[in-house]
């Protein structure tokens, strides 16, 4: 009996970790070509405030007493985006300027929450690092709902994501809405990096979401290609870092991480030892 | 003229736009007929990229209208009746992972619309703008890896796939080398030509395209000239030195290009990037 339980604790991990996997990538795929990674970073610190946020609400309020903080952390992370790109509107010379303006107004409000909050430290640790073995049903289903969301807006505005980030003037001549689109945009970065949230922490989810496709350039000529490879180094970085953490007994988010840099360098180390033109020839045929 | 009778594509009047203080088109009126290719030239800073932008209702005019197939610019939404090619064309993101086939379906993408996807007449669609261009054997090639008269071409067919019927370029010679933008405007004259598709040239580029154009129209600030290319033989000395304040040899086109510095690489149109 116990034995099964700390299966299903295993399990759920995994799936968790499967997912975040899989979507990590798509997501990351689309803030490379339009040289946006670190806004993962940004927004992941934000997220850490509405979790503060969430689990303050919990202790003070017999309403939000079930809540569960990740919607919380959701919420803040839609905010945080959306006002990133206000930001970029009105830093238009200086975009970049926008990423350390919110990632430290989220770091400096957590950090305040979290004084008042009456947690212990080692749930806070969870947060920050991750930690698959903690993932409750709950969470699960969080995770899973905002998963199929994400896939959902993904696949249907493919390829007016795909068209905007290659040129946004052309997008809009050609007829895609592109303040509507770029809104949805957001909301997607949203729903991404709060999913990953429990299994990777905040620290490391800019980590999945940029080393797979990180490597994944290295080799890929289409779009396509960088989507595909991308959510087969994410999946490998998973399912390596769980099996790793798990017979190293170390904690699972850091060796998710560590394992796609070990991809990331591995490809680069391919990349290298492959002669030029290598993958472009065989297409040619 | 062969287009005397045909129906206004574009109709600007009275149109005016600042920055700010600075006035950067002052009362614009213009009429384009269905089947002409025109010219528009203008020194750099004239305003010409500012002008597009108007036509293509990425910015608001200040004064005046601008109506495309007869209806105002504002509630225009068949954007698939207008084809752009983008003088940022050249400055794409050189990296993007984007085959050529990816490139040219998001012209059709605006086409196709919402929760839609490519079917196979689309794909096909795609493949026939390829082959129009005469880029067929670059089809699944990475686009950064391409030349830059190649990726000219390639741009062109992303406007051309959703068939057009007015296609704008905005400098789209520029960074290609003189053999190539002579294949360049032969393609454009036949499009003109066999598919009656309405061309607007923004260039600063006179000598080149005077050849291949139906109707010029000078920019810079006001409008200096707009009428049928014979008109604008005749006055062509007189226009120079009032657009650009001393007569500009325009006669030979020896694409020396000392007026501007754009270092793109001057390759031919076959070679591929290594």
């Amino acid at each position: 009996m116990e034995i099964f339980q700390q299966l299903t604790f295993l399990e759920r991990g995994i799936a968790a970790g499967l997912l975040i996997g899989f979507i990590s990538p798509l997501i990351g795929a689309f803030l490379l070509v339009r040289r946006m990674t670190i806004i993962s970073e940004g927004l992941s610190h934000v997220t850490l405030t509405g979790i503060t946020a969430g689990v303050l609400m919990m202790q003070t309020s017999a309403v939000f007493a079930f809540i569960n903080p990740l919607y919380t952390g959701l919420l803040a992370a839609l905010a945080g985006s959306l006002l990133i790109e206000k930001l970029r509107q009105v830093y238009k010379h200086f975009q970049e300027l926008a990423i350390p303006i919110i990632l430290s107004a989220g770091v400096g409000l957590s950090a305040v929450m979290i004084s008042i909050a009456e947690t212990g430290y080692t749930e806070w640790y969870a947060y920050l690092f991750g930690s698959i073995l903690t993932v409750t049903l709950s969470d699960l289903l969080f995770i899973f709902l905002t998963g199929v969301l994400s896939m959902l807006i993904i696949g249907f505005f493919y390829k007016e994501l795909l068209s905007i980030s290659f040129d946004q003037e052309f997008a809009s001549t050609s007829g895609i809405s592109v303040r509507k689109i770029n809104f949805l945009f957001s909301l997607l970065i949203a729903l991404v990096i709060s999913m990953s949230m429990k299994v990777v922490g905040i620290l490391l989810v800019g980590a999945l979401i940029t080393l797979p496709v990180a490597a994944a350039i290295l080799f890929a000529k289409s779009f396509r290609h960088v989507l595909l490879l991308g959510i087969i180094f994410g999946e490998a970085a998973v399912l390596g870092g769980i099996v790793s953490s798990y017979y190293l007994n170390v904690a699972t988010g850091g060796m998710i991480v560590v394992t796609g840099i070990i991809i990331l360098i591995g490809a680069a180390a391919v990349k290298k030892l492959l002669p030029e033109g290598f993958f472009s020839k065989e297409e040619t045929a | 003229m062969k287009n005397s009778a045909a129906p206004y594509v574009l109709e600007v009047k009275n149109v005016s736009f600042s920055y700010g203080k600075q006035m950067v088109l002052e009362d614009i009126n213009m009429q384009v007929r269905k089947g002409s290719f025109l010219g528009l030239v203008g020194p750099n800073g004239s305003g010409k990229s500012t002008f597009m932008k108007l036509l293509l209702g990425l910015l608001k005019a200040d004064k005046g209208n601008i109506e495309l197939f007869g209806s105002p610019v504002q509630s225009f939404r068949d954007w698939s009746r207008i084809g752009f090619v983008s003088q940022k064309a050249n400055s794409f993101n050189s990296g993007f992972p984007a085959t050529v086939f990816e490139v040219v379906a998001m012209g059709l993408y605006g086409k196709v619309g919402l929760f839609r996807f490519l079917k196979k007449e689309h794909k096909k669609k795609i493949k026939e703008a390829i082959g129009q261009v005469g880029m067929e054997q670059y089809m699944h090639k990475n686009i950064g890896r391409l030349s830059g008269g190649q990726q000219q071409r390639v741009f062109i067919a992303r406007a051309l796939v959703s068939e057009p019927e007015l296609l704008i370029l905005d400098e789209p010679t520029v960074g290609v080398d003189a053999d190539s933008v002579r294949n360049f405007y032969d393609m454009l004259k036949e499009l003109n030509d066999k598919k009656n598709i309405t061309l607007i040239l923004v260039t600063h580029d006179i000598g080149a395209m005077s050849e291949y154009v139906t109707d010029v129209a000078c920019l810079n600030k006001c409008l200096h000239f707009h009428g049928n290319k014979n008109d604008f033989e005749v006055n062509r000395e007189e226009m120079m030195t009032a657009m650009y304040g001393h007569n500009v040899n325009v006669i030979e086109h020896n694409h020396s290009h000392d007026h501007h510095d754009h270092s793109h690489d001057h390759d031919d149109l076959g070679g591929v990037r290594s």
